[in-house]
């Protein structure tokens, strides 16, 4: 807390740069106050750890963690399990994002599509997608071809929704300006539509990127054959190794916040084209 | 030009034709576009019916529909159902109830005081880039496999997204609305409670919704994993049986819970957002 103190008596110092920034959302200078939650719960977790007011195993220390994360980079195991866990990931995510843009067109350019095959798909949709993998196991097994099935369909549903939503919600005002100049069926589709519907689209297949890694996550705990960051974890918990648990957690959330990142840096370069 | 925009202009309506004839071919594509929907559900039941009837599908791969049936009749009957669907609920329920009161009082914390977001929303956001799969091996290891997992697991899902709409809701509050509130010269309580507040209602609603779409699929989740009850572990233990009607039964009452209770959220929040709508 020590340096905490410091940095409120620096701030209050530089009164006129603070009132020039009260207005800006996230002003630089109160970045720090970020990183004091995490640093007060790692000194909470190293000072009962080194103390030892607690026996139990599985209070494992920081340095317990950082060294068996070395260890296991070193030795090559996270790379096995993490490029195992990756490529599953994005195989099922290029499947199922493809299939969701094929049937998410066609639900959102035809109304007879859309009434057909829409409320079923729906339904389907509201059953919670973890309930088919007892099923999935039986039809494919517990290898790769289960969880990439599995992965596929969890990355199409939220394509096909956004996608047919995006196309749907074109605005009619857009349409009529095409009509006026005469535009073909496919300069509609090109020029108008698939502009009008892009960002939809970029929401859906965002969401199928973040979807297939947590269905990642899930087909290794419940498929349980191969290797993969699931299993890593699986494994630390059969063998109460707490140590190995939290460092697959570290990873786990390092690969989300990677891929979150990337998608909104992708996001941003194609709208900043867009705009231009 | 100007006459294909009056053929689309809905102020000149093509005059309707009395004719019986078109009357008849009206209503029969109406009729038509009434049973459209339900082609594809009819085509795969009678696909399931036909495939598990003449021996298509192994009964191991697909049981029969009327096995599911009688299997689902049969939890029904014995009381296996109710007793797995209560607990299922439950667990859902004292969850979800959990997590989404404390969302709310995060959020709303985070979103009235921006001292508190800064030093809070960094670790939020850096936590909740784990997903609720991530966390259950580690507090398998710390909570055991009883209830209190289950309760943890399903309140973090229902935290997040309540947590974060209640946050968004409170900052979208139009500035018209502060200035005619200074104007009243509102105290701080009935800035909240009287504008902050219903202004956000319909974003808090609609993560609501969502929280709990997320706590039913964590339940499933946890269920199937760590769990000795509950209608995951139905499903998953009827796997390990090969009992697929099982399975089935289970994947249909968890279908079928999830869709209801959608559809009731959405709508109390249909009707929670119009009330708010009234009040201004």
């Amino acid at each position: 807390m020590a340096h905490a103190a410091d940095f409120e008596l620096i701030e209050s110092t530089r009164p006129a740069l603070d009132a020039r920034r009260a207005s800006r959302p996230k002003p630089a200078s109160k970045r720090w106050r970020g990183a004091v939650l995490p640093l007060l719960a790692l000194a909470l977790w190293w000072s009962v750890s080194e103390t030892g007011i607690s026996r139990s195993g599985l209070l494992v220390s920081p340095q317990q963690v950082w060294h068996t994360g070395i260890e296991q980079i070193a030795s090559g195991a996270l790379w096995r399990a993490l490029s195992a866990s990756l490529a599953r990931e994005l195989t099922g995510f290029a499947l199922g994002t493809a299939g969701g843009l094929v049937l998410g067109s066609l639900l959102g350019f035809s109304r007879l599509a859309e009434r057909v095959l829409g409320p079923s798909f729906n339904t389907f949709k509201q059953i919670s997608l973890f309930a088919w993998i007892p099923l999935i196991s039986v039809w494919f097994g517990l290898g790769d071809a289960a969880k990439v099935v599995f992965l596929s369909l969890a990355a199409l549903l939220p394509v096909v929704a956004h996608v047919s939503d995006g196309i749907r919600n074109v605005s009619p005002e857009l349409l009529e300006v095409a009509r006026v100049y005469r535009y073909t069926r496919w300069q509609v589709v090109v020029r108008v539509v698939l502009p009008a519907a892009l960002p939809s689209v970029f929401t859906g297949i965002y969401l199928a990127l973040i979807y297939s890694w947590l269905a990642t996550l899930g087909a290794e705990y419940l498929l349980v054959a191969g290797s993969g960051i699931g299993n890593m974890l699986i494994d630390g918990s059969e063998q109460f190794r707490m140590d190995l648990v939290l460092f697959g957690i570290v990873v786990i959330g390092v690969v989300g916040w990677a891929l979150n990142a990337g998608a909104r840096l992708l996001e941003r370069r194609v709208f900043a084209h867009r705009s231009r | 030009m100007s006459d294909t925009a009056i053929e689309h202009n809905p102020a000149h309506p093509v005059p309707r034709a009395t004719d019986s004839r078109r009357a008849w071919t009206e209503s029969a594509r109406a009729l038509r576009w009434q049973i459209l929907p339900f082609i594809v559900p009819v085509l795969l039941f009678s696909l399931w019916l036909g495939g598990s009837s003449f021996g298509w599908i192994a009964p191991q791969v697909l049981p029969a529909p009327h096995l599911v049936l009688e299997t689902l009749l049969d939890l029904a009957r014995s009381g296996d159902l109710w007793s797995n669907t209560w607990i299922s609920l439950s667990r859902v329920l004292v969850g979800f109830a959990g997590g989404a009161a404390l969302g709310l009082l995060l959020g709303s914390g985070l979103g009235l005081s921006r001292t508190l977001e800064s030093y809070v929303s960094p670790s939020f956001n850096a936590l909740v880039q784990i997903p609720v799969l991530g966390w259950l091996p580690f507090l398998l290891l710390l909570v055991g496999i009883g209830e209190p997992l289950k309760y943890l697991l399903i309140g973090q899902a229902a935290l997040v997204p309540v947590t974060l709409s209640t946050l968004q809701g409170f900052r979208q509050a139009p500035t018209a609305y502060y200035e005619v509130a200074n104007v009243f010269r509102y105290s701080r309580w009935q800035l909240i409670t009287e504008v902050v507040f219903p202004a956000a209602l319909p974003t808090i609603a609609t993560g609501v919704r969502l929280a709990f779409t997320k706590a039913w699929l964590a339940l499933v989740v946890v269920e199937l994993v760590a769990s000795s009850q509950g209608l995951g572990y139905l499903n998953v233990y009827g796997r390990q049986l090969f009992q697929l009607d099982l399975v089935m039964a289970a994947v249909i009452v968890v279908g079928a819970i999830g869709y209801a209770i959608d559809r009731l959220l959405n709508a109390l929040e249909a009707r929670l957002t119009r009330g708010a709508r009234r009040a201004f």
